[in-house]
């Protein structure tokens, strides 16, 4: 993950709230939150090797397939549910972030903008899926099996009636990052989003 | 039965011969101690005294924090780890876990391991003689429950000086041990450690249970537990027991793996009349016939029993949420994934239940073929889970700050 998206979610997220982070990776963003903002919580992780590094730092990890549902989870049990960087690896990404709005009050998601130019630029003119330093797989061997863009989120978001409390645009490169802000599905590679019902 | 010495002395290295691979404890001997009574039993009954063996490895540290207490299965004992004598051919039973340089590191953490009351390895049990009778208790000693065994161990922790615990770790009946740890003495242990457990045992486990101890009691030498009395032994009774019980600790893929269907003996060519024996026949017969010769019948009815009683949340309004709200201690749960006596479920409703408790918990559910058996096997996966968790546990007690995820 970036280190922006990184700061953007540490800020969305409340002092002290409850959270539980779906696909939480090596566990970095838990561990920072607990210790910059004495946030609680658990991570979800599938992945061994993460769970590993999980448990080295100390982060509370649990072993869960996301594509099996968050039954085992109560109505509003945390305060903030996140998942970053995950949303396009799942089987059925709208049913996910339905049970996230459910879980906690609010969510924040991260996906990588498969309509940043980059991306259109790669499809029009080689005719080839995008490969990139973010999305590094060949369209066969890829975990991201359901990739979206910004506006194709947004069109979710309003079927659902999920509200957008705040939504931002990150891009690693500078030119990028100035435009992003004004042509967010064209510049952002990144996509954060955070929801309530 | 092994003759068990008698001294209360603590040390218990008498250093590592050669010979013994370099990250055992080496040669480790038993300590026995008689804790005076009455101790009250979970059945109403009491007992004026009773004796514990135990063994420990590894350096009880100054201000007495580093204790981990390994809480053993069904057929364990206080041999976990080391050898006997330099001649032993086979360490402790959970040795692959337990030395230096091991997930249980006797480098850093002072190791208790004990036989459980109602055993047959020295602890005051079935074998043992009722002092009411002057014979041996048989099927007359009290049933136990797994609290008896908690609050016995709090005496051990008592005798030993250990205040807190720096972890309670137990697989199976042992996880269940570890697991009543956490609610009767929240404040005598900083973590639970919980391997291929259940908060209870489902009816099909229970039902394997009662196979195995009708087994037992269905043999003729079984004389109504009195065996020892009588001078008998129902020797095929408990190996039949146990042979139920090894099939339900292997996996289909894994006895599959092992033997197939590869003969021992016999053809099945036609026009020969020959018995056909499989590999996997013999291999059971040996494991039955092996573990009756070590293991005492009641004892063993004693502990299924123990098993089938055993549901952490009862006393809770059967809320295991309710229950583990009294917990004070972080949990790390492991299960394996081709264990269907305490399948993955059993234990994801524990981590669930402490995760709605805000207890904190870490939870892995490891790849392994080897079934129940799996927690006391080598698995690369549960040593590296096993050790960075330990690591936390032994840099906590340090002193070493760390940023938790703390709930």
């Amino acid at each position: 993950m970036m280190r922006k998206d990184l700061d953007i979610i540490h800020n969305w997220v409340p002092a002290r709230s409850r959270v539980l982070d779906l696909g939480c990776g090596d566990g970095a963003l838990l561990e920072r939150l607990a210790s910059e903002k004495q946030v609680s919580g658990y991570g979800v992780e599938i992945d061994p090797q993460e769970i590993q590094k999980c448990v080295e730092r100390g982060v509370n990890v649990v072993e869960q397939n996301l594509d099996n549902g968050l039954k085992n989870f109560a109505d509003h049990s945390f305060d903030t549910v996140l998942m970053t960087q995950a949303l396009q690896t799942l089987r059925f990404p709208h049913l996910v972030v339905e049970e996230m709005l459910r879980v906690g009050r609010e969510c924040i998601i991260t996906f990588p903008n498969f309509g940043q130019w980059k991306a259109r630029w790669h499809l029009a003119f080689s005719g080839r899926m995008p490969v990139s330093d973010l999305l590094p797989y060949e369209w066969y061997d890829t975990p991201n099996i359901h990739f979206c863009t910004f506006k194709d989120f947004e069109v979710l978001c309003r079927e659902h009636n999920w509200k957008i409390l705040h939504r931002q645009a990150v891009s690693e490169s500078p030119v990028s990052g100035v435009l992003k802000d004004f042509l967010p599905n064209l510049f952002g590679e990144t996509a954060i989003y955070h929801l309530t019902r | 039965m092994r003759k068990i010495l008698t001294t209360e002395a603590q040390s218990h290295h008498s250093g590592k011969p050669a010979g013994l691979p370099a990250n055992s404890v080496g040669i480790v001997e038993p300590n026995s101690h008689t804790f005076p009574g009455p101790f009250k039993l979970a059945c109403g009954r009491v007992l004026d005294e009773y004796t514990l063996v135990y063994e420990t490895y590894g350096q009880l540290n100054a201000d007495k924090s580093n204790g981990v207490l390994i809480c053993h299965a069904l057929s364990g004992h206080h041999h976990a780890a080391g050898y006997h004598s330099v001649s032993d051919k086979r360490p402790g039973w959970w040795d692959h876990y337990i030395g230096p340089g091991k997930p249980i590191d006797t480098n850093k953490f002072f190791v208790v391991a004990l036989n459980n009351l109602g055993g047959c390895h020295g602890s005051t049990g079935p074998t043992s003689i009722n002092p009411q009778t002057g014979k041996p208790w048989g099927a007359d000693f009290p049933p136990l429950r797994a609290r008896d065994w908690v609050h016995s161990q709090a005496q051990l922790a008592d005798l030993l000086g250990i205040q807190q615990w720096a972890a309670v770790v137990g697989g199976s009946l042992g996880g269940m041990q570890a697991m009543r740890w956490s609610l009767e003495y929240p404040e005598r242990l900083r973590h639970c450690v919980v391997i291929a457990s259940a908060m209870k045992l489902s009816a099909q486990n229970i039902a394997f249970n009662e196979t195995a101890r009708q087994a037992i009691t269905s043999d003729p030498d079984f004389r109504d537990g009195r065996y020892l009395e009588e001078d008998t032994l129902p020797r095929h009774g408990l190996a039949v027991a146990r042979m139920i019980g090894h099939i339900t600790y292997l996996s289909d893929d894994g006895l599959g793996k092992k033997f197939g269907r590869e003969l021992r003996s016999g053809t099945f060519a036609q026009g020969v009349e020959e018995l056909v024996e499989f590999q996997v026949q013999s291999y059971l017969r040996y494991q039955g016939d092996s573990f009756s010769g070590s293991f005492d019948p009641n004892t063993y009815i004693l502990m299924t029993r123990a098993l089938d009683y055993f549901d952490l949340a009862r006393e809770y309004g059967d809320d295991p949420v309710a229950a583990f709200s009294h917990a004070r201690c972080k949990f790390l749960l492991v299960s394996f994934t081709s264990d269907w006596r305490f399948a993955p479920e059993r234990s994801r409703e524990i981590a669930d239940a402490l995760m709605h408790a805000n207890v904190p918990v870490t939870y892995a559910e490891v790849e392994s073929p080897m079934g129940h058996d799996a927690f006391l096997l080598p698995n690369t996966r549960y040593e590296n889970i096993f050790a960075a968790y330990m690591n936390n546990v032994a840099r906590e007690q340090a002193g070493g700050a760390r940023a938790e995820v703390t709930p």
